[in-house]
């Protein structure tokens, strides 16, 4: 399905797959272990999904897919391998496509790694969250950091030149030094990655977190410690030729994640799998989170169906947008809502640039350093009502 | 309705500690006189706020007429009067007991008597009530009926060796609380043919009929077109309507003779025209005086009460308006705050009566508030030789112009088991208390009296009380006067601004520790900001306490939650929605409970 000569739309698909070997202690994503049929069941509806929502997409170009969980890589390798498939059939995806899956040290080898990149995968995310053992332990992760190196260097042997690593800070029992020791271990590694997301961790409610730490059982770093360490991130990876170009992620020049920076700029996307969801024609939904059903019918799950108004389009222009180092640019606000931005935030922006948390440069508002501390703060003004 | 026969009626309350089962042998005596079947019955007629039932406290004096059929054949008219049930209504009750030839004691067979019953009991003594015993909770497997009967003999000196055993839950024994009722009650009195002497024992107000006043009739006849006049209060109407009281209705009768309960209304307009214990008399043929007794109802305790919304300021005018239509004891006044906009100043009788208020504004009026700390009334002599009462510590003149100040004192008598004397008095020397006595109640219980400061024991008094006897203490309390105390306007200042809403008066003494409570509990309260923000406490412009709410350092989702950018959002709109119920004072966002919390200063617990 390519080859047209008029300029399309472009869109993003993201692809949710829930399952995981098991739980992790901080997890609050759609996901569990499954046995295998369920697993089959619910990819074959993945696919069905794929080709049934096609129509919706004729007049659009598929930019980047993003495979997420869950753990994505547990399920068998085969399924990726028709996924990217279904979507060359039913899609028109870009040639130069960004196609990410996350994978888990772990669940992995050489020989998956390398069906992925037949299939036509071309980035992975790895989750290593730390490399001290004892962290990870304690988060309930089921890999070791050994694991970890073992995975990447078959994914670099694979032919994986674009690789993110996620790694946490905040974490129970993690000191500055400790973190260190993860910081150092990633910047050791050859080839280098090309992106690191760079992580708090934040205690979600109805997590085995949440419980323990309600009962004061969960040993935190205190305030002064994760500030120490979330320097130690900028510090770190700014000395090895890392930029951050958005508040938790870091990467080589060029290699920022095209997907997810789309999210940010309110980009098109469409989500697909339980729970995902979708951005398209300004209209936000999602797909129910209830597995039997969507694997009975998974084109019929929609649910929290909204179209956005003016006003909300503008405020997720602005806490979306500021999320990137780079910040809002002016004129893109005047050509999305043919409003001056100033005359619909002009207070809010003279508050924070008084209070050094929102600077102006190059015709974009963008948060200072300590405007990405208090981002939530800065961003709640943005919303009108 | 029974032929009119002074010797068939019998006028009573019933008086017990809270949670003796006042309440609910009320109800079971309805219930077994007929007027209501057990279905009709819903439980404790009397209590009929939901309020009060949720509390499982009287607050209004209630009534309920109903007739009994005694063991001799002869039928008698009850008049039972529901008392209120707290410290806060004692001049309430007071007036409610008047009303009463005779008085049922309710004790707990468990519990024995406590400092409410002691009160209560020599309250009806001093109304020279009939009062008989009966003792309640006897199948409680901790009933000691033996123990409890010993114990009214000894500590009040009333016969008890009849006294029923009952459980007015259960229905077991009310019978011979019935037939003890019409033995031991005296009936009433007057003679119908004199002038009009009725007693105003509460009175509410009905958007129909106006004020329905609830009396007493002692001397004379009243009827429909009877010019009355309220003898304190001056205020004159003719009778439109006379009746008396069926289970939660009014039931119009010809009239209202001595020795009768019953109501009147006479298009009155206003509650305050017709005061708890005034009299009622004929104008065209008054009594010679009024009843003894008569008490104008003053508030004890003033707090400021602000709508959270500052647009709600008419709402909450109105719903003050309409309470104060059913309640003469509270009183109102508008004031404002620099910091809370504009509000009103209300008094009331007591903290419990407060808490009322501001439930019932809050429920019933849909209104969010912010109240200040309550406080008392102090009168502040000045070098100018005028005499001033303080309600709103922001008013206090300067130091230079103050001779000196009195503050109420009020005397108190706690009942505690001994092995917590220690703790309690401990408690009441923290609270200023001057030790007056003790005495022993049988073997492991004492009568603790105390002299205290009534700014010492209202705001958590009683929650400490209960705290520290594990909630065996009982507490009561009479007004005793005002006393001469070295007392100093404690000011709280955040990011170096004085609040006005937070100032209140202290002891000089326990100017520090509550001034060092204060800062603490703010700290916790006030959420962080851009900056570091100062909070003092100071008296007299002197600096006596400081914590600091450090700057903000980190408010980051760094977490990627993928495309849900619903979920973003909720998080954002949630912030922005909790910045609305916060009060600018100066640049610092002061949530509206804060203003709240810090009434609540014991750590003990």
């Amino acid at each position: 399905m390519t080859g047209n000569n008029y300029k399309k739309r472009p869109l993003e698909l993201y692809l949710h797959i829930p399952f995981c070997v098991r739980k992790c202690h901080y997890c609050d994503f759609l996901s569990g272990p499954a046995d295998a049929s369920l697993q089959e069941q619910y990819m074959k509806a993945l696919l069905a999904e794929l080709s049934g929502r096609s129509g919706e997409c004729r007049e659009y170009q598929v930019q980047t897919v993003f495979v997420g969980g869950g753990t994505p890589s547990v399920v068998d390798a085969v399924w990726m391998d028709r996924i990217v498939e279904e979507i060359k059939r039913s899609y028109d995806l870009a040639e130069d496509a960004e196609i990410t899956i996350e994978i888990n040290p772990g669940t992995v080898d050489r020989d998956k790694l390398e069906i992925y990149k037949r299939a036509g995968i071309n980035r992975l995310s790895i989750g290593l969250q730390s490399a001290v053992d004892e962290e990870l332990r304690r988060l309930g992760r089921i890999h070791t950091p050994e694991q970890f190196l073992r995975t990447y260097q078959e994914a670099a042997g694979a032919g994986f030149t674009n690789i993110n690593v996620d790694v946490m800070s905040a974490l129970p029992g993690q000191t500055p030094e400790s973190y260190r020791r993860t910081l150092d271990m990633l910047m050791g590694l050859c080839p280098r990655p090309a992106h690191i997301s760079a992580y708090s961790l934040i205690i979600e409610e109805g997590t085995p977190f949440h419980d323990l730490w309600e009962q004061g059982k969960l040993e935190l770093p205190d305030e002064d410690n994760d500030r120490l360490m979330y320097a130690l991130t900028g510090e770190v990876l700014g000395a090895n030729g890392y930029h951050r170009y958005e508040i938790s992620n870091y990467a080589l020049d060029g290699y920022e994640c095209r997907h997810n920076c789309g999210y940010w700029q309110r980009k098109e996307y469409l989500g697909f799998g339980i729970g995902a969801a979708s951005l398209m024609k300004e209209w936000r939904f999602r797909n129910g989170q209830d597995i039997r059903k969507y694997v009975d019918s998974p084109l019929f799950q929609r649910e929290e169906l909204k179209q956005l108004s003016l006003e909300e389009r503008m405020e997720e222009f602005l806490f979306l947008g500021l999320r990137m180092t780079k910040g809002v640019s002016c004129e893109a606000f005047l050509k999305a809502f043919g409003q001056r931005i100033t005359d619909v935030y002009g207070e809010v922006i003279q508050r924070n640039m008084r209070d050094g948390l929102l600077a102006f440069k190059e015709g974009s508002y963008h948060l200072t350093d300590r405007g990405m501390d208090v981002s939530n703060y800065v961003m709640a003004q943005f919303l009108l009502g | 309705m029974a032929a009119y026969d002074q010797s068939k009626i019998r006028n009573f309350c019933i008086v017990a500690h809270i949670d003796h089962g006042k309440s609910t042998l009320a109800d079971r005596i309805i219930e077994k006189t007929g007027l209501l079947t057990s279905r009709e019955m819903q439980a404790q007629v009397l209590d009929n706020m939901e309020l009060e039932r949720e509390r499982g406290i009287t607050i209004k004096a209630q009534s309920v007429r109903t007739v009994y059929k005694a063991r001799n054949g002869e039928e008698y008219i009850f008049n039972l009067i529901d008392t209120p049930g707290h410290v806060d209504f004692n001049y309430e009750v007071s007036r409610s007991l008047a009303a009463c030839d005779g008085a049922i004691l309710v004790v707990d067979a468990a519990q024995g008597i406590e400092a409410q019953t002691l009160a209560n009991v020599y309250l009806a003594l001093d109304h020279n009530l009939d009062v008989f015993p009966v003792i309640n909770k006897i199948d409680l497997p901790s009933a000691e009926p033996d123990r409890v009967k010993e114990e009214i003999e000894d500590v009040i000196g009333l016969e008890a060796h009849d006294a029923p055993l009952i459980s007015a839950k259960n229905g077991i024994g009310i019978e011979e609380v019935l037939e003890q009722i019409v033995e031991k009650i005296p009936a009433p009195k007057g003679n119908p043919e004199n002038p009009l002497q009725a007693l105003i024992f509460d009175s509410i107000y009905d958007s129909y009929k106006g004020v329905i006043i609830f009396c007493r009739i002692m001397e004379g006849t009243v009827k429909k077109g009877t010019m009355i006049r309220m003898m304190a209060t001056g205020a004159k109407q003719e009778v439109v309507e006379v009746g008396y009281f069926g289970a939660g209705q009014f039931i119009p009768c010809e009239e209202l003779s001595a020795g009768m309960v019953g109501y009147i209304t006479a298009s009155i307009k206003n509650v305050k025209d017709t005061a708890v214990g005034d009299t009622v008399t004929d104008d065209r043929r008054p009594c010679a005086a009024p009843l003894p007794g008569y008490k104008k109802v003053q508030s004890m305790v003033y707090c400021g009460m602000y709508p959270a919304d500052g647009a709600k300021y008419p709402d909450l005018r109105d719903a003050l308006e309409k309470l104060q239509l059913n309640d003469a004891s509270l009183n109102y006044e508008p004031e404002t705050s620099i910091a809370l906009g504009f509000g009103f100043r209300c008094g009331f009788l007591g903290l419990l009566h407060l808490e009322i208020i501001q439930e019932r504004l809050e429920r019933e009026y849909n209104l969010d508030l912010v109240t200040t700390a309550p406080g008392v009334i102090y009168k502040i002599y000045k070098t100018n030789g005028e005499v001033i009462e303080l309600t709103n510590p922001s008013n206090m003149p300067d130091p230079s112009e103050i001779e000196y100040m009195e503050e109420p004192i009020v005397s108190a008598e706690i009942m505690v088991t001994s092995e917590f004397i220690g703790s309690i008095m401990e408690l009441c020397q923290e609270r200023r208390g001057k030790y007056l006595g003790m005495e022993y109640i049988e073997g492991s219980r004492a009568l603790l009296k105390y002299e205290l400061p009534l700014n010492e024991i209202i705001y958590d008094f009683f929650d400490a009380l209960k705290s520290r006897s594990r909630g065996y203490a009982s507490f009561d309390y009479d007004l005793k006067g005002y006393e001469q105390s070295t007392l100093v306007k404690l000011d709280i200042l955040i990011n170096r601004e004085e609040v006005d809403a937070l100032s209140f008066i202290v002891h000089a003494d326990s100017a520090y520790e509550r001034g060092r409570k204060m800062c603490e509990k703010l700290k916790d309260e006030i959420p962080r900001h851009l900056f570091e923000i100062p909070i003092q406490a100071a008296v007299g412009g002197k600096i006596i306490a400081r914590e600091t709410v450090k700057a903000m350092r980190k408010d980051v989702l760094a977490k990627c939650y993928g495309g849900d950018i619903t979920r973003k959002k909720k998080l954002l709109e949630k912030q922005k929605e909790g910045k609305k119920r916060m009060r600018q004072i100066g640049n610092v966002e002061i949530p509206q409970k804060a203003f709240m919390s810090v009434l609540k200063l014991d750590d003990r617990k």
